[in-house]
């Protein structure tokens, strides 16, 4: 049982999510659910080329037409180079990306935006533009970008922070511990794997979309789905020229994330077009830009090599990954890095290890941050490669990772070695409850009898296959979060945070924090959040941080408000404020003695020593911890169409306490459901010219509920103890698991390694043919 | 060209475009919570009721509904008086983002109108058109399923 969580009244409770109540009776809370009648629509010219560099642009034809507004262009913004990648500052991203540049790097990149005053002038605007192209050669693949003679996709002089501008490489990483070489030529056993995952893309059901408009003060407002309001807001300033303080940012609900709002994309271009006329001005991505124009998971190949003793034990392990960007850097660097900081410590036991790779620049859709961020790439190969050693040395796939996962009390070098885009920090791992995870998962699958009993029907073959994942909890040293409460005279509290509740809930658990200390339930907590000029300063909703990091702050927060609330409350009932203690509402001394929160409130606000009891509170993480998960999956394979049906996916997981449960564990049913997904059905696919031609929601087809019948995510008891009340995160770890459990479930199925993804009946036809 | 439609009970008498979605005239008329998510049918999350049956307004000509009637979820609970479908859905932590949920809530009510006590798998082919990117569906069929016991108690209106 973890540590306090019995006592607790608000924390491992499912109580009523705070946004509920409003979401499910469809109240108007979207970036988009305001009125904005009188406001100019904008809309974006995309590149028709995957590369050429536009020699002359003529907008006359456009700007005449009757309700245009402004057109801007490279011809008559700024050149401020700078990244759409929303991280913290300095960002490890390359400042390769202008507002508008001269030169187009793929189809769909930004030529040219019109602000009109409907839809339908602004896209006719948009066809009145006339563009010169000279059409450059494209670059339509890693292996044409990295080959002798190519030209620079950034060929530019002004852009900063690419490792190889000339030889289209935008971050490289290379971390040697040890001798990997020699540990794998002295190893009893080696195997190898390389898998591949191609483009993807995120698909919030709300695409991205933004309003800019001026406050009464002439300041520019950002109303904007976004997962990273501060960077929104430092960005904008920069590509804008604006002091910072003349922005800012709103985040209302939004329609969901996934990484793919940490781009920061839409929001200048509003920007500009509302600085520019002075107007309003709302941007709304169609479904097919989403998929042409906005960010996607980075495409990789990944290699990995392990050797081992008989016993199973891995005594070597070698990854490297080659990662395509797109035609911009964002997030290159450290979706690269974390390929193998996020993977490599999961198995220990080895000495000797090495992690190394490229991203490089292509005339393709630009990638950026997605669930999993490098992880989810890192996994497939790993534990395809584990898989096969299990085979190999004819070792239980369970059995092999309980003889090599991190345990408690111990460290992997990785956690040092590599960080965000340059070193990392030390750790210890104080919770992992991953033996449990494999454990009970196995138990409630039924994974010894499956697996050693496989069903089959006609031409339907039934297979088990498991894999395992850990992740991290924020970026050490370098993520911020913090939190401000304050108590209202009627005993209930106000929480001001700037973390970033994209629909996973963070609102609610956070809440929940600040309830359980103060001694109140959540609905005496009015959340605020997310909105630069009223909440206190927080990096947004990425990298699993918003529980942790956060949470801590607002922890922290919540400790000295309390602190003041005992300092009025000693002062009301005469008693040291060393015996008092808060719970329901109330301030509890000796002999029976109490004063309620309200009584505390109005007093600090009316009555004697009048002041504002409120705190605010940062946290910087010292650590990462990782959450852990085990999964299991079963799929029916067609042998005659090579259809692929996932019968039951399980994931059990480590977050340390659940805060929330319930909203803990709809993180990893969602998480997986997108991990079924890249194993199953999504691939972007492109013309030979570079254009990405299956763009809805038909030809890319992400899960349906009739795809994922019995898909199930389950919580073990754990305790992290640098976490707020126990907790560490949860929010990616689950997507990491599927496609490693399928792939593994139709080798037990049919005996044929899916190595490149997604596993659609084609490939399996083809690789059921390729073994005769 | 003007039609006479019922919105949620109430009649209006109103200007349409031509070739306007009906996606479009309900949110003019204030009903917020039909949002696009890809305007061609696709997604699902327009979904309202036309004659007590789900359409994508987003595909359906607002001319379609002259004479007729809309329901959207404005018409179902309110945030201090949620009705029981809604309740479930929070209750099963079927709402993770909640752009997808009012699409959602309304195909479950059609089919708890028609169906008293619906399986796993009848509720999974009943939500199948409609896309969550958040939950992975679980919570969604649990939370279908949890009122549909609820109406059988009676607890329904």
């Amino acid at each position: 049982m973890a540590v306090g969580t019995s006592k607790r009244s608000v924390v491992g409770h499912n109580v009523t999510k705070v946004d509920g109540p409003s979401l499910v009776c469809g109240r108007p809370k979207f970036t988009m659910d305001i009125d904005l009648s009188g406001s100019l629509v904008g809309v974006i010219l995309p590149s028709p080329h995957a590369h050429a560099r536009i020699k002359s642009i003529d907008t006359s034809a456009a700007e005449s037409l009757s309700g245009v507004v402004c057109v801007l262009h490279h011809g008559n913004v700024s050149r401020i180079a700078h990244t759409t990648a929303g991280q913290g500052w300095p960002e490890p991203s390359p400042y390769d990306t202008f507002l508008f540049d001269n030169k187009v790097r793929y189809v769909g990149d930004k030529v040219a935006a019109v602000a009109a005053n409907s839809e339908q002038v602004a896209r006719e605007a948009l066809r009145r533009i006339s563009v010169e192209y000279e059409v450059l050669p494209s670059l339509l693949s890693v292996d044409a970008a990295l080959a002798a003679g190519s030209p620079a996709i950034h060929d530019e002089t002004d852009a900063e922070g690419i490792y190889d501008a000339a030889g289209n490489v935008a971050a490289a990483v290379d971390i040697p511990v040890g001798d990997v070489a020699a540990a794998l030529a002295q190893a009893e056993v080696t195997v190898e794997a390389t898998c591949e995952i191609p483009y993807s893309q995120h698909v919030p059901i709300e695409p991205h979309c933004t309003v800019a408009y001026f406050d009464e003060d002439g300041r520019l407002v950002v109303r904007t789905s976004t997962q990273v309001p501060f960077h929104v807001r430092r960005i904008v300033a920069r590509v804008l020229e604006l002091p910072l303080h003349r922005v800012r940012v709103v985040k209302p609900r939004i329609g969901g994330g996934f990484g793919v709002k940490q781009e920061v994309l839409l929001e200048p271009v509003a920007g500009a077009l509302a600085l520019r006329t002075g107007k309003a001005v709302r941007m709304v991505f169609t479904r097919e830009e989403e998929f042409v124009s906005s960010r996607t998971r980075h495409p990789m190949k990944v290699r990995v090599a392990l050797g081992a003793g008989k016993d199973g034990v891995l005594r070597a392990l070698e990854m490297e990954a080659t990662s395509n960007t797109g035609a911009y850097g964002a997030h290159a660097l450290t979706v690269l890095s974390n390929v193998g900081s996020k993977t490599l410590p999961l198995y220990n036991k080895p000495h000797d290890l090495r992690f190394h790779g490229r991203a490089v620049y292509t005339n393709l859709p630009v990638a950026g941050a997605y669930r999993g961020y490098g992880a989810t790439q890192g996994y497939f190969p790993l534990e395809v490669a584990m898989d096969q050693l299990a085979e190999r040395l004819q070792i239980d796939p369970v059995e092999l990772r309980l003889r090599n996962h991190i345990r408690e009390g111990e460290t992997s070098p990785i956690f040092e070695r590599i960080g965000e885009g340059r070193e990392g920090v030390a750790q210890i791992v104080r919770s992992c409850k991953l033996e449990e995870c494999l454990r009970l998962g196995a138990e409630r699958f039924g994974w010894r009898e499956k697996r050693s009993a496989p069903r089959q029907r006609g031409p339907l073959t039934y297979g088990v296959g498991m894999a395992c994942a850990m992740q991290g909890s924020g970026i050490t040293g370098i993520d911020m979060g913090a939190a401000t409460i304050m108590l209202n005279e009627d005993g209930s509290f106000r929480l001001l945070i700037g973390a970033t509740d994209l629909g996973t809930g963070s609102d609610t658990v956070l809440a929940q924090i600040a309830a359980e200390m103060l001694g109140v339930p959540v609905e005496k907590i009015s959340v605020y959040s997310s909105d630069t000029d009223f909440t206190p300063f927080d990096v947004g909703a990425y990298a699993s941080s918003t529980t942790y990091v956060s949470g801590t702050a607002v922890l922290r927060a919540a400790q000295e408000v309390r602190s003041q609330v005992l300092d009025v409350a000693a002062a009301m009932l005469r008693q040291s404020r060393d015996t008092l203690e808060i719970h329901d509402g109330r301030v509890h001394g000796s002999a029976g003695k109490s004063v309620s929160l309200e009584e505390v409130g109005h007093r600090a606000a009316y009555v004697v020593d009048q002041h504002h009891i409120a705190a605010t509170a940062s946290c910087v993480p010292e650590e990462s911890p990782p959450p852990f998960a085990a999964f299991f999956a079963e799929v029916c394979v067609d042998r005659e169409t090579g259809l692929v049906r996932l019968e039951r996916m399980l994931g059990v997981a480590d977050c340390g306490v659940a805060l929330h449960p319930r909203l803990a564990e709809g993180q990893v049913e969602g998480a997986m459901a997108q991990g079924v997904g890249h194993a199953l059905f999504e691939e972007m696919v492109f013309s030979e010219r570079g254009r990405c031609v299956n763009t809805n929601l038909l030809d890319y087809r992400i899960p349906s509920s009739t795809d994922l019948r019995s898909l199930e995510a389950i919580l073990v008891d754990s305790y992290e103890p640098s976490g707020p009340l126990g907790a560490k995160s949860i929010a990616e770890i689950g997507i990491n698991g599927p496609l490693p459990a399928i792939s593994n479930a139709i080798y037990h199925a049919v005996g044929v390694r899916l190595a490149r993804a997604p596993f659609t009946p084609g490939r399996v036809l083809r690789a059921l043919e390729g073994k005769g | 060209m003007k039609i006479q439609l019922e919105l949620n009970g109430d009649p209006h008498y109103v200007d349409i475009e031509p070739g306007e979605s009906l996606l479009s005239l309900v949110r003019r008329l204030g009903a917020w919570s039909v949002r696009s998510g890809c305007d061609v049918g696709d997604c699902g999350s327009c979904t309202v009721l036309l004659n007590g049956r789900p359409v994508r307004s987003c595909i359906t000509f607002a001319a379609k509904a002259q004479g007729g009637s809309v329901t959207t979820v404005e018409a179902l609970g309110t945030p201090q008086a949620l009705h029981p479908l809604q309740e479930a859905f929070l209750e099963a932590g079927a709402v993770q983002c909640g752009y997808c949920t009012p699409g959602m809530v309304l195909v479950a009510y059609d089919l708890l109108t028609r169906v008293d006590d619906p399986s796993a798998d009848h509720v999974l082919r009943a939500i199948a058109g409609n896309l969550c990117r958040c939950t992975g569906y679980r919570k969604i069929v649990e939370a279908v399923r949890l009122a549909a016991r609820r109406k059988a108690e009676g607890r329904w209106r």
